[in-house]
């Protein structure tokens, strides 16, 4: 068997002093659509920063290999140039940044590091607008600053058109699902649909199963306090949605 | 005298006797003498500001006043060279230029624009045989409402400078940029410029107002600027400040707008031991909108202070204020901005924001802000911000594929553009960018 793509092994992980994950594994083979439920304070969003390279939490035990590499061991930038990306939960509003300025510097950044050659205004607008159509923006979107003065569905729109144009091989979403109505939800699981390919992954972190409803996952891991307590397929969040999540962290007895 | 009087400058003080050149100065009509005459009361009234005065809590001007007093009565002898020149913003796209030397009119080295109609391009001292009237009828009247020692001198002693009078319905194409270099060759050469912008009912100007040093004397730089914006009129001030770090500079901005009008003035603080710039807004006419920029960037010990004053006085303007610093070394920004809402001001939306960046722990920020509201519907905000580079915004550029160097070059160019966007004009605020984009990258550069 060819080793997986990501492995998480046993990870503890906490800030301030306070113990978030506790003993989190998990494996990712290329092409595979992998989601993680759990409840508020699970540690999901937790995971998500530790894997895009956020420095506020302390690792205290286990590792993260992607791809045969340590990625606690490399910088938020490095990571990116390999190819992770964070769909952020609150992506940040940048004012003053020019959006186009941004992801072109971004983009540029990760064809450097990957020896390609970096790409003129031209290329890049031709590109850009053929990955906007994509997640439905309009093109004045493009002028203003980074999420500045966005409203919530704008922001979480604009970090899958970002994921458009870096074309991650392993792509996160914390959340993004969340505070967006059904039209907006069907555009974000366009976009990561768009993504999937033999030679890449995606994670999806999601407290409700609606967005599953468009982004089937091949595996749903329920997270909770630090650690999966258990593993399944697109029925496993259903069945969530139904019985709640008291229904497995309690340790009810089920039927599986 | 008592602690709390302010210090009393004793008659011998030279800011006092070399009135007398006025006085035997025949030349000079009487109502401008009396403006003059009201200006030293004004200044021998008041002195100098101290750290007691609650408007000066935080600036410290022990140094100016202990300068010695000497204002520049000419045109010094030699000017500066073409190559001298070169090293100054803003000069290449200038069609209009009147170039001021230590507060005197140097026209070898200026462009005054062909004749327009309606438009008049000067010099002050020019314009009071052209257009005496008006200026007898509207000069010092706005700057009046401060009781500041700096202001008082200023009217006292103003030699010359800007004098733009823009006729109804006028447009003036070019930005009238004045260039008012300090030569800064002797400690305390004092230049204290007068400017003077008239734009009436619905005219466009757009005026640049640009502070320089040759020499790196501690020089004094006192200049007063009164705008008389009329209804409708579109007007556009930039006023950039780049002297050097050993001099002073003391600007006073007084406007007073008309209905429905925009005006955007923005105040770019780069250079001078000690700036300070005294912003006074009368929002005069109902429904206009007024946008108060500014940046300041500074390093070493120097001090950047503005002192805003916006006065609403009719209902339904908009007063728009934007201050951003970038604070390196052992620098001070001071900010303080008071707004003040007339009773028959409904529909006010005042909206005031400070944010300071400190690139280095002995960096501080003061900022003060001073709400006094008597309508009853309006929309008054106001923040302030101290700190650090927000790390989040830091991670999220990193995550992206940013290295750290470039993140933080994009945030603090970012933060600087916040102000620099505003601008209007766009050959003006590319010029600005550049320059702004060259000074944070040094420090960039001797940062690391």
């Amino acid at each position: 068997m060819s080793k997986p793509f990501l492995q998480i092994k046993n990870l503890h992980a906490g800030v301030e002093g306070r113990q978030i994950l506790k003993g989190l594994t998990l494996e990712m083979n290329p092409g595979e659509v992998h989601a993680i439920m759990g409840p508020n304070g699970s540690g999901k969003s937790t995971l998500a920063s530790i894997i895009a390279g956020r420095e506020d939490y302390k690792i205290t035990e286990g590792e993260i290999i992607y791809q045969g590499e340590d990625l606690l061991e490399m910088s938020p930038e490095d990571r990116a140039h390999k190819g992770v990306f964070l769909a952020f939960q609150y992506p940040i509003e940048i004012p003053g940044v020019n959006s186009t300025y941004f992801l072109k510097a971004a983009l540029n950044e990760k064809r450097k590091a990957n020896g390609q050659e970096e790409l003129d205004a031209m290329d890049f607008l031709t590109l850009v607008k053929e990955k906007m159509k994509i997640v439905e923006l309009p093109e004045d979107f493009l002028k203003r600053p980074v999420n500045s003065g966005f409203s919530g569905g704008e922001k979480k729109r604009n970090e899958i058109f970002q994921m458009a144009v870096l074309e991650p091989t392993l792509a996160v979403l914390d959340e993004t699902d969340s505070g967006l109505d059904i039209d907006a939800l069907r555009i974000v699981a366009e976009g990561v649909n768009h993504l999937k390919g033999p030679d890449k992954a995606q994670l999806v972190i999601t407290h409700y199963q609606r967005l599953l409803d468009y982004i089937i996952p091949d595996f749903v891991h329920v997270l909770s306090d630090g650690k999966i307590i258990r593993t399944g397929d697109k029925s496993l969040a259903l069945e969530l949605e139904e019985k709640g999540y008291d229904w497995i962290t309690k340790g009810e007895p089920v039927t599986a | 005298m008592t602690p709390t009087m302010p210090d009393v400058i004793p008659d011998t003080d030279p800011r006092l006797t070399l009135f007398s050149r006025f006085e035997q100065d025949s030349a000079q009509p009487k109502w401008l003498m009396n403006i003059r005459k009201s200006g030293l009361a004004r200044f021998s009234e008041n002195g100098f500001p101290t750290l007691r005065d609650e408007d000066w809590k935080y600036t410290n001007i022990k140094a100016i006043a202990e300068l010695p007093f000497k204002p520049v009565t000419e045109l010094p002898a030699s000017l500066p060279t073409a190559a001298d020149l070169e090293k100054f913003h803003f000069l290449k796209a200038s069609q209009t230029l009147l170039v001021f030397v230590d507060g005197q009119f140097a026209p070898t080295l200026s462009k005054l624009p062909p004749a327009q109609k309606g438009v008049l391009i000067t010099t002050i001292k020019e314009a009071l045989t052209k257009m005496p009237e008006l200026i007898e009828q509207k000069l010092s009247k706005l700057s009046t409402v401060d009781a500041n020692g700096f202001t008082g001198l200023n009217t006292a002693y103003f030699e010359d400078g800007v004098f733009i009078h823009v006729a109804a319905s006028q447009t003036v194409e070019q930005p009238v940029h004045a260039l008012f270099i300090s030569s800064g060759k002797e400690a305390g050469a004092t230049a204290s410029t007068r400017n003077f912008i008239v734009a009436e009912n619905s005219s466009h100007v757009t005026y640049l107002e640009n502070y320089v040093s040759l020499g790196e004397a501690a020089t004094l730089s006192n200049a007063v600027s009164e705008f008389f914006v009329g209804d409708n009129a579109h007007v556009e001030h930039l006023k950039f400040q780049e002297q050097d770090t050993n001099s002073f500079h003391i600007a006073g901005l007084y406007s007073e707008i008309g209905r429905a009008a925009r005006v955007w003035s923005h105040s770019i603080a780069l250079g001078a031991a000690l700036s300070r710039n005294n912003i006074r807004t009368r929002l005069n006419g109902p429904g206009l909108q007024a946008v108060l920029n500014g940046l300041y960037l500074t390093h070493g010990k120097q001090l950047a202070d503005h002192h805003m004053f916006v006065e609403h006085a009719a209902p339904n303007c908009d007063s728009h204020e934007y201050f951003n610093g970038i604070l390196d070394d052992e620098s001070r920004g001071v900010f303080h901005g008071r707004i003040f809402v007339h009773r028959v001001a409904q529909k006010t939306d005042a909206k005031q924001t400070n944010k300071n960046l400190l690139l280095s722990d002995n960096a501080r920020a003061n900022t003060k802000p001073q709400l006094e509201i008597y309508a009853d519907d309006v929309k008054c905000t106001h923040g302030a911000t101290v700190g650090q580079m927000d790390d989040k915004a830091i991670f999220y550029l990193r995550a992206r594929g940013l290295p750290l160097e470039v993140a933080r070059r994009m945030l603090m160019h970012a933060f600087a553009g916040e102000i620099i966007e505003r601008v209007q004009h766009q050959t003006i605020r590319e010029e600005l960018d550049a320059i702004v984009w060259d000074r944070l990258e040094e420090k960039l550069a001797t940062t690391n």
